[in-house]
């Protein structure tokens, strides 16, 4: 797929994933102990054979700047095409918006004009899934579209605290219907924000949203040219998840701990990558009592784990508990303390015998660096 | 960092003889620097050392050499060179290997050498010549240079050393780590050691497997129990299979129902469901070892100190890896 460009757009604001995005964006919360949301969507896209790949970021991008550095890790480091990172270029918080913003996307047609894909591959940054971009494409020159919307069946008893994009399509995949509402629901279809068209029909719908003051590229970039261009839909069988607030962070991120899932996200289409640290193996203590958790490398533990994700480098002090939590680097846990149904920023220390608990429906978040 | 193998050259080049000669083949190399100091270390040593501090050393003692020394156990000192000091750790006399009642030390070098090149680089060509010489640094070099009244200095190391030139060195150099707080600390922040990481998820824990002093790498999924192991990457230990006193290397996997005591075993093997292996017994007392690509049969049991690789592995009924009777076998 080198000739189609990615763009991964990270301009979205997940307020409702609080302190975890405090001082970072969605693409850069750390997830599943030793990744950030956008390894899954960036792997994606190099594993697909794409070479050169745009991430729209806003403000707080420090985090994210330094996890993907110069894209060395998704074999990125190139000198022709390679990764751009595509800075705010206003106050990113002027403006809400689902699939992307008409006017990050304005500003940054510069980077669009200039690259010399025909093809474009766009996605938003808080996905997680493993997918193989190619079949889109094949799927896009069979079916003669004009824009292929990947999507995915839900439960329609499923509540969303968000906006979706709902779909109605035909026998032939075709889009026929799409409305973009927290409880309207056409059918089981919902779009992942996942799109694929020519750059320049890209280029074209920014330009004539601009031209007429709209804003929203999915109500009237896609919406209301349904009837314009041939939308197909191409429906993602394996897992993907939306991380838009701590419920569904939290949720998600113990979809891991069930083997099939773990092994579909790693392992199904290529490799997750991400930036590599020298961190020595996980030990574990003769008194260590550990079950169905995740543990990344360099992690000392002593205590009992269970239903839990260990980050890199965190320790479990002797007789410390933890239970359905997610305790991110370098989190210390000390003697006697006990986690429960929490989550855990970077460098919390839980001082001995200290307890914290949340409820499995509302886990309990303690901001980065706090000490209990 | 450039590795620098033996190449060929007008005069069809030949391997590396001896540490020394290693050296010698490699001298140009060594003067596109032009250095003061060389220093000259070993590969398959496990040990945590700032070499700032024995350079200090080397130049605050004036030394021509300074040999890094260790205490090693008296009845241990015929594997090792030692060095007889005096007052100032200077060294007066050197003995390669003694017999054991002949050691007049327990000092033993530990094959890490501080030299300046210009003396290194004369006594080199000179060793070269030497027809008589094995191009030993330990053997013949040091030696030399001793008795030709150069100053020598050992540099006292007080910490975790290990030479693992041995199946069992390996295997106990493993276990030394497992220890709730090992004399080797892997976790110090400011003191890492660097490795090649490779792109594995976090490791997975089942909810009926049982992990205790033992060191699990990324991508390892553990269903069954491990006890006092080091598990490299992307190893799966099936249900119901209990490992214990042993060395899984990278992507091996276990299936289920299998029972591993005192063994190595290389990369990419398969255990297959209901093997029994490295278990104890009489003039079984060895470290088992199963190399790498080896396929363990279902069921087989493999008795306490075989050494098994892809070459010998039929005699076990066992196969490599990829080249099954019924085809080939990538499960």
């Amino acid at each position: 797929m080198r000739d189609v460009l990615g763009i991964i757009n990270d301009t979205d604001i997940q307020h409702k994933l609080k302190d975890l995005t405090r001082a970072r964006s969605t693409a850069a919360v750390p997830y599943g102990g030793r990744y950030r949301i956008i390894d899954f969507v960036l792997s994606n896209m190099a594993n697909s054979g794409i070479k050169n790949i745009g991430i729209l970021t806003q403000t707080y991008n420090r985090s994210l700047l330094d996890h993907v550095d110069s894209g060395k890790e998704w074999d990125l480091l190139s000198k022709r095409d390679g990764l751009f990172i595509l800075p705010p270029t206003f106050g990113y918080d002027q403006f809400t918006g689902s699939l992307g913003d008409v006017d990050h996307y304005y500003n940054h047609l510069d980077y669009l004009i200039r690259s010399r894909q025909q093809y474009l591959m766009l996605s938003n940054s808080n996905i997680v899934y493993n997918m193989d971009y190619r079949m889109v494409q094949k799927y896009y020159e069979e079916k003669n579209a004009d824009i292929v919307l990947i999507y995915k069946n839900v439960d329609l008893s499923e509540k969303n605290s968000f906006r979706v994009l709902s779909l109605l399509i035909d026998n032939n995949g075709q889009i026929r219907d799409m409305a973009a509402s927290k409880e309207k629901r056409l059918s089981p279809a919902i779009a992942l924000e996942i799109a694929f068209m020519k750059k320049t029909l890209f280029m074209q719908i920014i330009d004539d949203c601009i031209a007429r003051g709209y804003r929203d590229f999915t109500k009237d970039g896609l919406i209301k040219n349904m009837d314009k261009y041939r939308i197909f839909g191409f429906e993602h069988k394996g897992y993907a998840s939306k991380i838009d607030s701590i419920n569904t962070y939290y949720k998600h991120s113990m979809d891991l701990l069930k083997p099939e899932i773990w092994k579909e996200l790693f392992f199904s289409h290529g490799n997750i990558f991400t930036k590599v640290k020298d961190e020595p193996p996980a030990k574990y203590q003769a008194s260590a009592d550990v079950r169905n958790s995740l543990i990344a490398n360099g992690c000392l533990i002593a205590g009992t784990v269970e239903n839990s994700i260990l980050a890199r480098g965190v320790t479990v002090h002797p007789g410390a508990i933890v239970r359905d939590s997610i305790i991110m680097q370098k989190g210390q846990i000390h003697r006697g303390a006990v986690v429960e149904n929490a989550i855990l920023d970077k460098d919390v220390v839980v001082t001995p015998g200290k307890q914290i608990r949340g409820e499995k429906a509302y886990p309990l978040v303690v901001e980065k660096q706090a000490v209990i | 960092v450039t590795v620098l193998p033996p190449y060929v050259r007008h005069d069809g080049g030949h391997w590396y003889l001896g540490t020394a000669n290693a050296v010698y083949q490699n001298i140009d190399f060594v003067d596109q620097f032009d250095p003061e100091y060389v220093l000259i270390l070993s590969g398959d040593h496990i040990y945590k050392m700032d070499y700032n501090i024995l350079l200090d050393y080397h130049k605050e003692k004036q030394a021509d050499v300074t040999l890094a020394v260790i205490e090693v156990p008296w009845e241990e000192t015929h594997r090792f060179g030692v060095m007889i000091t005096g007052k100032h750790n200077e060294v007066l006399e050197f003995q390669e290997k003694p017999k054991d009642e002949d050691a007049k030390s327990n000092l033993a070098s530990m094959g890490v050498y501080v030299f300046n090149w210009k003396q290194l680089r004369k006594f080199l060509i000179d060793d070269e010549m030497d027809n008589q010489s094995n191009h030993d640094f330990g053997k013949n070099v040091v030696p030399k240079m001793l008795e030709e009244n150069y100053k020598l200095y050992a540099y006292p190391f007080r910490h975790y050393w290990k030479d693992v030139g041995t199946v069992q060195s390996l295997w106990q150099a493993n276990m030394d780590l497992l220890h709730d707080n090992p004399e080797l600390d892997l976790y110090e922040r400011d003191w890492k050691i660097y490795s090649v990481n490779p792109n594995q998820p976090a490791q997975f824990i089942a909810a009926n497997a049982q992990v205790k002093q033992s060191l699990v790498n990324e991508g390892c999924q553990i269903y069954g129990s491990v006890e006092t192991s080091v598990l490299f990457q992307g190893v799966v230990v099936g249900e119901k299979s209990s490992l214990k006193d042993s060395v899984i290397m990278s992507s091996t996997k276990i299936g289920n129902n299998v029972s591993i005591e005192r063994t190595i075993i290389g990369e990419e093997s398969i255990i297959e469901d209901g093997c029994t292996i490295g278990q104890p017994g009489e003039g079984q007392e060895g470290i088992t070892v199963i190399g790498e690509n080896v396929v363990v049969k279902s069921g087989k049991t493999i008795p306490g100190g075989v050494e098994m690789n892809i070459d010998n592995c039929h005699e076990f009924g066992c196969i490599p890896h990829n080249i099954g009777e019924e085809g080939a076998e990538t499960k």
